[in-house]
């Protein structure tokens, strides 16, 4: 006879992902913008991203041990690695060293492990870092280096590298290192220096910047291979395609109507997509599970926000890119969404009443 | 074309998985209608919902098989029939076919071995009776909804004359995995299951009858189409493959287009739906006068060595079927009665077969949801999941906090407990378990509430008694000292006269 | 003369939300209600004295006085716990309540001689018998409340846990895995 004693209720039967799949797919899906990253950026965006997701790791292992909690599963479990992920591909492929261990460090222990570890945060960990970096250390989060992809003539080799990514903005002058700004930055300045559209950009080639032959974050450069890894993820399941389309349309047609309206002033919606962490943004780090809506009703009015949000900061804030800004506000916006946005239970109508009985009404009537 | 309107409208099935079917193995054998009689047989009193039947038989008693054992006590309840002939040796408490394996009242029959029927002459054309007369006949051979609802069937035919009914939905989904006797059934007996729904239509005294089977049944539904050419007024059609298409009112959603008001019933919406099980067992009994005493059986599972569909008597131990099937000893890791979604996890094989076991499960350890609990991520699969509209993962979280009212309000009551928010977890939350938590907690509640107002009335009974005897032994004491007073002063007036 | 300016501003400001807030004290005040027959409403009112008071009216009277935790009445359980709380307007984590096992007295038909006894002291009429007879506990109306042991001279009644039956048993809570935040 088998006898089994413990209770367990159904379904006895399950899907089978996990967790660790779901982070695994999503650090698949970012990879290659990841590989084309290092490749334009070289060894230096190398040793910060290795530094950044090493740390990540390291900080989550020791909250863990902190709170007396057993952190091997927790850690396996990939998340603690791919939030130092998404925070390596927000940061300039320069920074110093420490930038990438702050940055890991305030993703998982500010943005994460204080509210109780995985599936418990408001904000999403990446984002909040890249802000608290960017408030805090302006100068390391806005030097760009020019595209030079590694084993070229400009690249700075392993050794140079290493004096690069450890002795900070001093180790990048000793390498003679190329710097300048990003799309949306030299915009800004252009602008505030009454220079206007369509000579701001006149040899800007927006096919590059697609591309991710442009300066910029060490993994948000190329919008295409995003966008590629973001349409996998949505036919893998593993995202839906309510946010990135909603918060990708919003900035569309906001920039559109007003680049319509003056052509010198607001920069064209191709620009606006092609460039910053835009495509990122709106593939990887809004629809972050934890912290967007759960309801598809909930997820276009939070992809909508974004948007809206992105697309005001850039156009009116004081910071060429607004992405982070959008998705951390839009975060808080979160449990007041999925409070509004319910879905309709079966047999009940939006406001929770039982349906009126159809026949029932019918038939007095008769 | 892709139009903006329905982009906006609903679909219309909502939520739901896919879940792999598993059914390849069973669905393509004939029943199994040569399972060895028992030795014991064990019937539960209660294999249904509502009241336990009354025993009408005594230990010793020598009984046919389709004898009354014990009949339906009150308006919601069935009676209970020998499935073969034999001797009645106990009539007690035995473990229960329940996760619990608690006791139940159950008749305990020692079979001859010679499975002789009870005379009961046939009924030469049922549609002559009266309709009332057919679900009376239905009540007294205790059918109940074969589908795993085990509702009595006799009360819905009832409801079905005395509401407007316009539409007989007949359940061909089984939607569960592994499950196929519904299927079997349709493919081998389609010509008995489309009389019963003749039956039906006729005791309901209404119109059309639909048969929605899943698509996935393409043989069961071309045999069932076949059967039902005769009659215009049996439709039989197929409904898209997502557990849980057998939900009664996702069918009723899908085919009437209705939807069924919260809190109310199917007929409501002028439907009556029953499971073609159901149907088969009620053309047996109205027109060859047989009780409910056997029933298909899936048996399958990782660690059953040749799962097949098996026509089993009423109270055969599973552990019988097993024998027969041949299982894995070690590689069963839980036996579960129903379906793999929303059936019972039973803690041992010594249970008997009722009413409404349409299967019986030995999952292996590959097979079963095993992996270890992690922290919920929020990533809404649940939500997307559930066919009633809910938001599990926000209901657990309620209820992991004791905030039970809370998780009410989100729409705990109109959870359905499908399981299919269970089993699309990524981080393999028990969901449902929390649920059935809830409601059991609640319901718990409820009636210790009740229990506080008893007692308080009890209470106040006593106290009023209490006061009474009071009252009345000062009253009497009173009246004692009046007399004795009386006494006194007749004395000392006769005193003073003498 | 700024500074003349924020003074006045500040000042006129205060003595304006100073007035408002006397007039919302005045108008909106909270009428102080009869909780005590409220709370005793909702007692079981079997005056068993599990709570230490010497029964459910001095019960009530300690948790309006805010002297006693909404969670002190045993036969109540979490249920009323959280009734009491929600009439008091206080939080109670109920995650500390843990329901006592509810026990029922039962009557060993050994050793009954009929006495009476108990049924005379039964709150709740739960015992029933007739002198010299065997009596029974109504374990449905048992309060637990322990009366009835106190007087049997023969050690016939003791407390039980109530029966499991298949119709009062219940899905236990989910057990919260390890490594598994609880907010």
């Amino acid at each position: 006879m088998i006898v089994h004693s413990k209770l367990s209720s159904g379904a006895h039967i399950g899907a089978n992902t996990t967790v660790q799949h779901i982070m695994r797919q999503v650090m698949l899906a970012i990879s290659p913008a990841t590989a084309f990253g290092l490749f334009c950026f070289g060894w230096p965006a190398l040793n910060l991203f290795i530094i950044t997701l090493l740390s990540a790791v390291l900080f989550e292992a020791f909250c863990l041990r902190l709170a007396g909690k057993v952190a091997r599963p927790v850690i396996m479990d990939g998340s603690a690695l791919l939030s130092g992920w998404l925070v390596a591909m927000t940061l300039p492929p320069w920074a110093p060293w420490w930038i990438g261990v702050a940055g890991a460090g305030i993703a998982i222990i500010l943005g994460k492990q204080v509210y109780g570890g995985l599936g418990q945060n408001l904000f999403n960990p990446a984002m909040l870092a890249r802000i608290a970096l960017l408030i805090s250390f302006p100068i390391e989060m806005t030097t760009w280096p020019n595209v030079a992809p590694v084993f070229s003539a400009h690249a700075p080799g392993l050794i140079e590298s290493w004096s690069i990514t450890f002795s900070g903005l001093g180790g990048m002058a000793s390498a003679d290192a190329m710097t300048g700004a990003t799309t949306l930055g030299y915009i800004k300045t252009e602008f505030s220096q009454q220079h206007w559209l369509p000579d701001i950009l006149a040899d800007h080639s927006i096919f590059l910047d697609f591309l991710g032959w442009t300066r910029g974050s060490l993994g948000e450069t190329s919008s295409l291979l995003l966008a590629a890894g973001g349409i996998w993820l949505i036919r893998q399941g593993v995202i839906k395609w309510h946010i990135p389309i909603s918060l990708l349309l919003t900035v569309t047609v906001l920039s559109g109507i007003f680049h319509l309206m003056d052509g010198q002033h607001y920069v064209s919606p191709l620009v606006h997509l092609s460039s910053g962490a835009l495509m990122c943004a709106a593939f990887f780090i809004a629809t972050d599970y934890v912290t967007s809506p759960n309801t598809p009703a909930g997820q276009l009015v939070f992809g909508a926000g974004c948007g809206l949000l992105i697309f005001v900061i850039r156009t009116w804030g004081n910071y060429p890119e607004g992405a982070g800004f959008a998705v951390l506000l839009m975060n808080a916006a979160t449990p007041l969404i999925d409070h509004y946005m319910r879905p309709r239970i079966y047999g009940r109508y939006r406001n929770g009443k039982p349906l009126a009985q159809k026949v029932a009404v019918q038939e007095h009537k008769q | 074309m892709l139009s903006l309107s329905t982009l906006f409208k609903e679909p219309r099935i909502r939520g739901g998985v896919h879940a792999e079917a598993h059914k390849a193995s069973t669905s393509s054998q004939p029943i199994v209608i040569d399972l060895p009689l028992p030795k014991k047989l064990y019937i539960p009193l209660q294999q249904h919902v509502g009241k336990a039947a009354e025993p009408v038989v005594r230990v010793g008693d020598h009984v046919l098989k389709g004898q009354l054992l014990a009949h339906s006590q009150g308006m919601i309840s069935a009676p209970v029939h020998a499935s073969s002939s034999g001797v009645i040796i106990d009539i007690d408490d035995y473990p229960a076919p329940h996760p619990s394996a608690l006791p139940i009242r159950t008749v305990v029959l020692e079979t001859d071995g010679e499975d002789k029927w009870i005379s009961a002459p046939p009924v030469d054309d049922p549609f002559q009776l009266a309709p009332e007369e057919v679900s009376l006949r239905v009540g007294a051979a205790g059918i109940v909804g074969l589908g795993g609802a085990a509702f009595p069937s006799a009360v819905k035919l009832n409801l079905g004359r005395e509401n407007r009914i316009h539409t007989l939905l007949i359940n061909g989904g089984e939607c569960e995995p592994y499950l196929t006797c519904d299927d079997r059934l349709m493919q081998e007996r389609a010509a008995g299951i489309i009389d019963g729904i003749r039956l039906m239509l006729h005791g309901m005294e209404t119109g059309q009858a639909i048969v929605g089977i899943e698509d996935n049944k393409p043989e069961a539904y071309a045999a069932m189409r076949k059967a039902g050419l005769p009659y215009p007024f049996i439709k039989v059609e197929q409904v898209p493959t997502r557990y849980p298409m057998g939900w009664d009112r996702q069918l009723i959603r899908y085919l009437i287009g209705q939807e069924v008001p919260a809190g109310g019933r199917s007929a409501d919406v002028g439907v009556i739906m029953h499971n073609v099980g159901t149907a088969y067992a009620v053309h047996r009994a109205v027109r060859f006068n047989q009780p409910l005493v056997s029933r298909i059986v899936t048996v399958s599972g990782g660690a059953i060595a040749s799962p097949m569909n098996i026509e089993v008597p009423i109270g055969t131990l599973i552990s019988e079927l097993f024998a027969f099937c041949g299982v894995d000893q070690t590689a069963a890791k839980r036996i579960i009665m129903g379906g793999p979604m929303m059936g019972d996890a039973l803690p041992h094989s010594r249970l008997p077969i009722v009413k409404a076991s349409s299967g019986i499960l030995a999952l292996t350890q590959e097979e079963i949801r095993n992996k270890a609990q992690q922290p919920c991520i929020r990533c809404a699969q649940c939500v997307s999941a559930c066919p009633a509209g809910l938001l599990p993962l926000e209901m657990a979280n309620r209820i992991r906090n004791n905030q039970l009212d809370a998780a009410v309000d989100i729409g705990l009551k109109d959870c359905i407990s499908c399981g299919s928010c269970s089993y699309v977890c990524p981080s393999n939350i028990p969901l449902v378990q929390y649920f059935k938590y809830a409601s059991g907690e609640l319901a718990a509640r409820q009636q210790a509430q009740h229990k506080s107002e008893h007692t308080k009335r009890l209470m106040d009974e006593r106290n009023a008694r209490m006061d009474r005897i009071k009252k009345q032994q000062q009253e009497e004491e009173q009246a004692r000292l009046a007399a004795k007073a009386e006494r006194e002063r007749l004395q000392n007036e006769q005193g003073t006269l003498a | 003369m700024y500074i003349l300016t924020a003074i006045v501003s500040l000042t006129t400001l205060g003595l304006i939300l100073g007035f408002l807030l006397g007039i919302a004290a005045r108008y909106l005040k909270v009428e102080s209600n009869p909780i005590v027959d409220e709370l005793e409403a909702l007692m079981p009112g079997s005056q068993c004295g599990q709570c230490g008071y010497p029964g459910c009216r001095p019960a009530a009277e300690a948790l309006a006085a805010g002297e006693a935790p909404p969670t002190l009445c045993p036969p109540g359980g979490s249920s009323l716990a959280e009734q009491l709380a929600k009439l008091l307007g206080v939080e109670i984590d109920l995650n500390d309540v843990q329901d006592p096992e509810l026990l029922v007295a039962r009557v060993s038909e050994d050793t009954c001689i009929g006495c009476t006894r108990c049924f005379k002291v039964c709150p709740t009429d739960a015992i029933v018998g007739a002198p010299k007879q065997i009596h029974a506990v109504i374990s449905d109306a048992c309060i637990g409340c322990k009366k009835c042991i106190a007087v049997c001279p023969t050690e016939c009644l003791q407390m039980h846990p109530v029966e499991a039956t298949l119709r009062n048993w219940r899905w236990p809570k989910p057990a919260v895995a390890e490594g598994v935040a609880t907010c």
